[in-house]
């Protein structure tokens, strides 16, 4: 499986959007570039289905858009047995696309409603000069057979079928040339559970049948786990975890993996397991966070290792520092009377540290906030505190069940943080690795 | 007498391909304090169902016949003037697409306070003030700050959390919430549902929750009733209804739904879609679609039934369980003849953090 060449290999994959911005911030070189998708690899094997992950927002259609060269990408390479695709001019991306489909979320606006589902299939057909006229009609017959529905409704158009049987209609397009790869963006999100059982099971059929690879993007874990031979999951334009689907289900586990599995609704009345809630949503990828991008929402943030700091109570000091660097705290409406006790509340923060020398510094940092001096702030907690995942960006490695971007799972730091050479306390053995699990 | 006692309600639109039955003698209860979910696939009736509560059924539809009581006043008779000091008062509404539910060009805070001044009769300065309290208890932070942002500054999750913020301002004691967070990330339906779950306890507010999605209606509601082509086809106690399903709809529901860990090579399906409300199958709505069809399902249409005793169901009163399916009444040859199986524990009865969950498979 992995010695030959993959049927897509896609390397350090970039795609960045130049924000919006006036002619004096042009001039200025003041453009902000949005990271969609921030160096991303993976590969996907002949007849084999890897599953995307993310919420909304995290880049995974832009990869989908990126690998189909329907965007194009700003670094990286994507290989399509074995060739760059990046590289290739306008005609020989039309012949790829024989070889490269795709499928839409959403299939209203993805059919041409003035268009007959004959016309609908048949234009992939005489867009790539596939058969002649004879059978033309024998091939879409073929086509919607295949997808499940009748074939007598070929003249009929969109408005007519129901929103499962357009997503079929759809796959009987994508099916039209004969792919041997096809991105399924999101299709079955818009779907009842019921018809989007079916679509999966057609999806995993015609795999069967013809050997057909998916990239399957969703944002549903149950669905893609379902349907997937690997996962990645995706925050903020970068993959956190990648993994077949037990090793993406089994320890060690990115603390986002875990959040995202813990937050689907469980459909069992009397199930009362713990729901991790993240704080917070997706920060906006402008201007992300720096070092791993989900420290600003991590529950199990690594402490630092020369303090003594309870789980809670790192995360709800990060959250301060992390709001104190968005400015994110409207101080003159808390009580003149008692701004510290206040302030605390806000940023569940308990009444005293169970460290004095960290109850000390947040202390001070609190009176810079109150007087509204959220730089100083957000400076002094940054250099006492100090947490690799605020300042090293994380890269996928190798573990026990997949590969995972997470400092909890780097021996590196396993002793507590510190930056490389071992300037670190002794082996306090922070809480890092005993996180709440 | 229950806070709310919809009876026999029929809501028709009459279009020009025909007449849509979109509800048919639909009958339940809500409690005060109670969390009510209503299941079902796209066109079964749900949102129907709640907009005819708030009587904000549109040409062409009509609410032909049915009572709605609310604190025993029907108020499919009140004039418009005692419908408006109802609606957004005593009974409010969260709708599912927070970005069009909201107003572009008002600031949010206005959004609140003009229902404030409106139902409560408070000055500009008292209703602000309540505003931002309200915005504050749903979790927006610098409320004070944020009262004068328009929507567009929100996050989708956020605009949601002002919309809640509208529904709870005036402290109804009925709230109707369609779809709350079917448009939003999973990670962040966890913390509106927590929301919701909070609001309704400490207000002691009853919510009316509708969804497709089981597992949202397993964490969140006390009773479920699962519509099919706008009939009621099960209702009972939420429990009853995922260890113990007695509609081959319910069934069909719970084991389409994929689940994490999960070995089935396919998943279950339902073959078919919901019929056109316009032209209906006769007998038993679902026959076509059903495995367990005889030819006396497409002849005589079930009725609601306890399934204990065959007995007709009472939702007003009884918190039976109770379905719509010929084989509660000795109609049927053949037996309901699916399993359910918990996984992970020895039964349902037992509980504690175990990892058990319901799957239903039908043979």
């Amino acid at each position: 499986m992995s010695g030959s060449e993959p049927l897509l290999r896609v390397e350090g994959l970039e795609k960045y959007y130049e924000s919006e911005s006036d002619f004096i911030d042009r001039l200025l070189g003041r453009q902000k570039k949005v990271k969609a998708v921030d160096d991303v690899s993976f590969e996907i094997h002949e007849g084999e289905t890897l599953g995307l992950v993310g919420e909304s927002g995290c880049g995974k259609s832009t990869i989908g858009r990126s690998i189909l060269q329907l965007r194009k990408p700003t670094a990286g390479s994507v290989y399509f047995k074995g060739q760059d695709i990046t590289t290739l001019s306008d005609s020989d991306l039309r012949d790829l696309r024989k070889e490269m489909q795709i499928i839409f979320q959403n299939p209203q606006s993805s059919l041409n409603p003035r268009l007959t589902v004959n016309d609908i299939i048949g234009e992939a057909l005489d867009i790539h000069g596939i058969e002649g006229d004879v059978s033309r009609d024998a091939r879409i017959k073929d086509l919607l057979e295949r997808v499940g529905l009748n074939a007598s409704h070929a003249n009929r158009y969109p408005h007519e079928f129901s929103g499962g049987q357009l997503q079929r209609i759809g796959i009987a397009r994508a099916l039209a040339v004969d792919p041997e790869f096809i991105v399924c963006d999101e299709p079955v999100s818009a779907l009842d559970v019921s018809v989007q059982a079916q679509i999966l099971n057609l999806l995993e059929d015609l795999q069967d049948e013809l050997g057909i690879a998916y990239l399957f993007i969703a944002h549903d874990l149950s669905v893609v786990e379902h349907i997937a031979d690997q996962i990645a999951v995706m925050y903020l334009g970068k993959i956190a975890e990648i993994g077949t689907p037990e090793e993406l289900f089994a320890p060690p586990q990115h603390p986002y993996t875990e959040a995202l599995l813990s937050a689907i609704p469980e459909p069992d009345p009397l199930w009362d397991g713990d729901r991790i809630l993240l704080e917070g949503s997706v920060p906006s990828p402008i201007d992300p966070p720096s070092g791993c991008k989900f420290h600003t929402r991590c529950p199990r943030v690594i402490p630092p290792s020369d303090y003594e700091f309870e789980q809670e109570e790192w995360r709800a000091v990060m959250s301060l520092r992390h709001r104190a660097r968005e400015e994110d705290i409207a101080v003159e409406t808390f009580d003149d009377g008692a701004p510290m006790e206040a302030l605390r509340e806000e940023l569940d923060l308990p009444s005293t540290l169970s460290d004095p020398e960290a109850e000390r510094v947040v202390q001070e940092a609190l009176r810079s906030v109150a007087d509204e001096e959220f730089g100083d702030a957000e400076s002094l907690l940054s250099e006492t505190f100090d947490t690799p995942c605020s300042t090293d960006k994380p890269v996928l490695r190798e573990t026990d069940a997949g590969r995972v971007a997470c400092h909890l799972f780097d021996p590196a730091y396993e002793a507590g943080p510190n930056d490389g050479t071992t300037t670190g306390d002794g082996p306090a053995a922070g809480s890092a690795a005993s996180g709440d699990d | 007498m229950a806070m709310l006692e919809v009876e026999d309600l029929n809501v028709r639109f009459y279009t020009d391909d025909g007449v849509v039955r979109a509800t048919n003698d639909l009958s339940y209860r809500i409690e005060a304090g109670e969390r009510f979910g209503v299941v079902g696939e796209s066109g079964a009736g749900k949102s129907v169902t709640s907009l005819a509560l708030m009587r904000l059924i549109d040409e062409p539809g009509v609410i032909e016949s049915g009572e709605i009581r609310f604190k025993g006043e029907n108020i499919l008779e009140m004039d418009d003037e005692e419908m408006r000091s109802l609606r957004g008062n005593e009974i409010a509404m969260i709708f599912q697409d927070a970005g069009t539910a909201l107003n572009p060009s008002y600031t949010v805070g206005e959004q609140i306070s003009e229902a404030i001044r409106y139902h409560l009769d408070l000055d500009e300065a008292a209703a602000r003030e309540r505003a931002i309290e309200t915005l504050e208890s749903v979790g927006i932070p610098s409320a004070a700050e944020r009262y004068g942002d328009y929507p567009h500054e929100f996050s989708g999750g956020m605009q949601q959390r002002v919309v809640i913020a509208i529904a709870l301002s005036c402290d109804p004691d009925l709230i109707i919430a369609d779809e709350p967070t079917t448009a939003l990330d999973v990670t962040i339906e966890a913390q509106i549902l927590e929301l919701l779950e909070e609001v309704a306890t400490e207000y002691d507010t009853a919510i009316q929750l509708i969804t497709h999605d089981l597992g949202v209606v397993a964490e969140f509601c006390d009773r479920v009733m699962v519509m099919y082509a706008g009939h009621p086809v099960e209702m009972a106690p939420v429990e009853d209804v995922y260890y113990d399903p007695q509609h081959p709809y319910t069934v069909g529901l719970m084991s389409s739904i994929p689940r994490i860990g999960d070995d089935r090579e396919r998943l279950q399906t339902i073959p078919g879609r919901m019929p056109d409300l316009i032209e209906m199958p006769p007998g038993c709505n679902f026959h076509p679609r059903c495995p367990y069809a005889e030819e006396s399902c497409t002849r005589v249409e079930p009725r609601l039934v306890d399934v204990e005793t065959g007995e007709p169901a009472d939702p007003i009163n009884s918190d039976a369980q109770t379905a719509a399916c010929l084989a509660h009444t000795g109609e049927l040859d053949g037996e309901l003849d699916y399993e359910v199986t918990v996984r992970g524990e020895d039964g349902p009865a037992e509980s504690g953090p175990a990892s058990g969950s319901p799957g239903v498979t039908d043979r």
